[in-house]
């Protein structure tokens, strides 16, 4: 048998450097605009530090930059290891992380200066965009020619969802995306009113779906079977669960439009499949789960796993209140209010980051030739500090979002609205910096991530550790793409 | 197990045959979707009353739009009492069929805008914009006194009205003739300020829809 073949780690350790970086400078961004909505007074009359010109930054920094990059990096490692080859394409691989880069950075060093389509989620220039949908093309190149040249027939069901956010990115990005450019900083997008409002909401929702759901649950499921020690509870349940939640997320974008002027077929459309949604998501979210039994002593002796277990209870809480969310008499109270911004969060900050945190520490040291991260106290401190600033941030904006709700719709018996619009503000102020100061401790736990992983990479960057060897399978007939040999 | 899964297991060792799988069943959804909202609103014909953004007012909208208002601010009154209460007549679709991007937003927190037009004079619009606490102590919108000291570019302007023609907006020869002369000495300050002002005022002057933008469904009482 040859053994010449290695995995290819350094891509996914540049990606995981990357996703430790635009975790902190992302979630910082978060820290500063939760302080300005409390203290107006720090947008310090500065057009780039402004509010409104910095929370684009915010969410295109947590979602597409950190997110992103862990997506990436752990889609590069997991495409590897489950079937048994080492990444085909290497050069357009090294290609898809500097340009992925290059577009994070120029999109974040544009938008605070005014250069924006404003499209929520999508708010970078069209040639920006360009350049994002040209990466992403490659991304997908790498990852369909590494599964082309598998040695495992079987492709592992974390593949699956690894492709379905490949694909379906795609296509969002540049339906959401089709504009006229004026001049290289504006443009203006073919759609208007109506028909851009849902093209924007089947994208918005289809971000959730595909980038911050789908992806995700590619690294689920394979790192917590790994991490847990344990076969995925239910393999077949997983399958179907993909087929139902791929196809029905698409249908559910229009409960972002709920008592618009969108026609009402469309909001009830978008209501049904939303109820629908909730049961491939807590599929997953069980399949997960149950994966634990049997592993339940790890949670005492592994901070990475206590991470999976906790994003997975979130991931579970957030759908069940999305599909809340979706039902018009609620959607009537929580719409415009920051119980939408609870849910995002509960659902990002909750599933979403500790997913990402629980795989970066369960992929790390194997992606750095160490047999474990530099500090187990450390991710002890980071899980604590993360648990804690997550419930102070989603306790706060319920109770705001609630609290707004119900005082905007507040009447005296005579049928006249009771409040001035002021007055809610003023009721959730104190809340806001209670959100604050829960960020706080999500950004330093990120800090203490970072440090710890630097100290994890201290052979890797003396250049000390040696690759791993891909561990080739018997011949099989159809199985056999002959050995890459690590200069490719 | 049964054995409709040995046809499944096909697709779990064949990644093409996935891949074309999971893009069918990711462009069901869109397509049933936005397919008749499209062909619904290449049909619309606008009514008599709604017309493009005039020059200044259309770069007001892209101050708008630049500076990230609808981050904080609705344009889009829901068919609620409690809303139509606190802002007015219930938006309906024609009222933002020029407006690209759309601008309804997804957060309040600060108040509806679709209907601002005229609340307010000139002067507190102005005073508001470039420090929100000159007006309302508590406010925590941001101030944005640089609009005031921006000139606008009034040959860009053309450039911009020309793009929206060519997407499909009727803005005449004689309506880009004029463009320049409208943004002449102004900032953008003033554009975005006559922007707000026109916000709803597509009403008729005795405060209510024509009848022919209504829409049949019944407003939902507040429970
Ligand atoms: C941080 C959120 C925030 C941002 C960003 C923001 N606003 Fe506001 N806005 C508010 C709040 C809160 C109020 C209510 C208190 C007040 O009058 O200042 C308000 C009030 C207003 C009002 C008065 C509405 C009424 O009916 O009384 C107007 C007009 C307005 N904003 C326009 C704008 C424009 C134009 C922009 C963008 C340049 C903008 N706002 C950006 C939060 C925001
Ligand atoms: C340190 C942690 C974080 C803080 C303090 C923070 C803070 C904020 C604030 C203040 C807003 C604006 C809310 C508003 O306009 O009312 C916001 C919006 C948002 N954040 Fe975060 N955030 C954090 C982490 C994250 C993470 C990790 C993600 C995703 C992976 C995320 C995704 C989003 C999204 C999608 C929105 C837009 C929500 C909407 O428009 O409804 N955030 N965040
Ligand atoms: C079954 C699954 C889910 C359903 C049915 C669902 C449903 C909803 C609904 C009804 C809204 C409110 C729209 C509004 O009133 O404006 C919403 C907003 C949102 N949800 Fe979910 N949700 C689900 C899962 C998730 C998950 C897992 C995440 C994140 C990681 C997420 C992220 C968001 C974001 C970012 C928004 C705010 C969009 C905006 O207004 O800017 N959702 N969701």
């Amino acid at each position: 048998m040859q053994t010449t073949e290695t995995y290819n780690d350094y891509i996914v350790r540049l990606f995981l450097l990357a996703a430790a970086v635009w975790g902190i400078v992302g979630m910082s961004i978060g820290v500063l605009v939760a302080a300005q909505m409390a203290w107006p007074a720090l947008n310090f009359d500065i057009s780039w530090l402004t509010f409104s010109r910095l929370r684009p930054n915010h969410t295109f920094g947590v979602i597409f930059a950190f997110g992103g990059s862990a997506l990436m990096g752990t889609c590069y490692y997991v495409v590897q290891r489950t079937g048994h080859t080492r990444l085909a394409l290497p050069r357009l691989a090294n290609f898809t992380f500097w340009g992925w880069q290059l577009a994070c950075f120029l999109a974040m060093a544009t938008m605070p200066f005014g250069i924006t389509q404003s499209k929520e989620y999508a708010e970078p220039e069209w040639p920006i965009d360009i350049l994002i949908a040209v990466v992403w093309v490659s991304f997908g190149a790498v990852f369909f020619a590494t599964l082309a040249r598998r040695r495992i027939r079987h492709i592992y069901v974390a593949n699956w969802y690894y492709g379905a956010f490949i694909i379906a990115v795609a296509l969002l990005h540049i339906v959401n995306n089709l504009v006229l450019p004026v001049s290289l900083t504006k443009s203006y997008p073919i759609y208007s009113g109506v028909v851009d409002a849902m093209v924007q909401w089947w994208y918005g929702h289809n971000a959730v779906a595909f980038f911050l759901t789908a992806g995700f649950l590619g690294m689920m499921y394979y790192f917590v079977p790994r991490q847990a020690e344990q076969p995925l509870w239910s393999y077949r349940f997983s399958i179907v669960n993909f087929w139902a939640l791929i196809s029905v997320y698409m249908w559910a974008g229009s409960h972002h439009l709920i008592y618009t002027a969108l026609p009402d077929w469309v909001q009830s459309v978008g209501t049904v499949f939303s109820l629908v949604l909730l049961m491939p998501s807590w599929g997953s979210a069980a399949n997960g789960l149950l994966t634990f039994n049997g592993s339940w002593h790890k949670l005492r002796t592994d901070p990475a796993a206590k991470f999976m277990v906790i994003s997975l209870v979130f991931y579970g809480a957030s759908t069940f209140e999305g599909s809340m969310m979706a039902v018009k008499s609620v959607n009537e109270l929580s719409h415009y209010t920051d119980w939408t911004i609870a849910h995002v969060h509960s659902g990002s900050i909750g599933w979403v980051a500790m997913i990402t945190i629980g795989s970066l520490y369960a992929m790390a040291p194997r992606a750095l030739g160490q047999p474990q991260m530099y500090s187990r106290n450390g991710m002890e401190l980071h899980f604590w500090l993360h648990v804690i600033g997550l419930l102070l941030y989603v306790i706060a904006m319920w109770a705001a979002g609630v609290t707004e709700g119900v005082m905007w719709r507040a009447t005296d018996a005579n049928g006249a609205l009771i409040y001035p619009f002021i007055n809610s503000l003023l009721a959730v102020k104190p809340l806001y910096v209670i959100r604050f100061g829960g960020g706080l401790m999500i950004v330093a736990g990120m800090v203490v991530m970072a440090w710890n992983l630097w100290h994890t990479a201290a052979d890797a960057r003396k250049n000390l550790i040696t690759p791993i060897p891909v561990p080739i399978p018997e011949p099989e007939a159809q199985q056999m793409p002959p050995p890459l040999s690590a200069a490719r | 197990m049964a054995s409709g899964y040995r046809y499944f297991e096909t697709v779990e060792k064949h990644a093409g045959l996935l891949g074309i799988g999971i893009a069918i069943m990711v462009s069901l959804g869109g397509l049933a979707e936005i397919t008749p909202l499209f062909i619904r609103a290449q049909q619309m014909a606008p009514p008599a009353n709604v017309k493009p953004y005039d020059a200044l007012r259309l770069a007001g909208k892209d101050i708008y739009v630049r500076e990230g208002c609808y981050l904080c601010h609705s344009q889009m009154i829901r068919a609620l009492v409690a809303e139509t209460e606190r802002y007015g007549h219930y938006s309906v679709a024609e009222e933002s069929m020029y407006d690209r991007p759309h601008q309804w937003g997804s957060k309040r927190t600060g108040p509806d805008l679709a209907r601002v037009g005229g609340k307010y004079s000139d002067d507190w619009q102005r005073q508001h914009l470039i420090n929100p606490r000159k007006t309302e102590l508590e406010s925590n919108m941001p101030g944005y006194p640089w609009l005031a000291k921006e000139a606008l570019d009034p040959s860009d302007i053309l450039a911009r009205m020309r793009t929206l023609r060519r997407l499909g907006d009727p803005y005449t020869d004689a309506d880009l003739a004029a463009a320049p002369a409208a943004l002449e000495g102004k900032t953008a300050l003033d554009a975005l300020v006559a922007y707000l002002q026109g916000l709803g005022t597509t009403l008729s002057a005795n405060g209510t829809l024509p009848d022919a933008m209504l829409d049949p469904s019944a407003l939902e009482p507040a429970p």
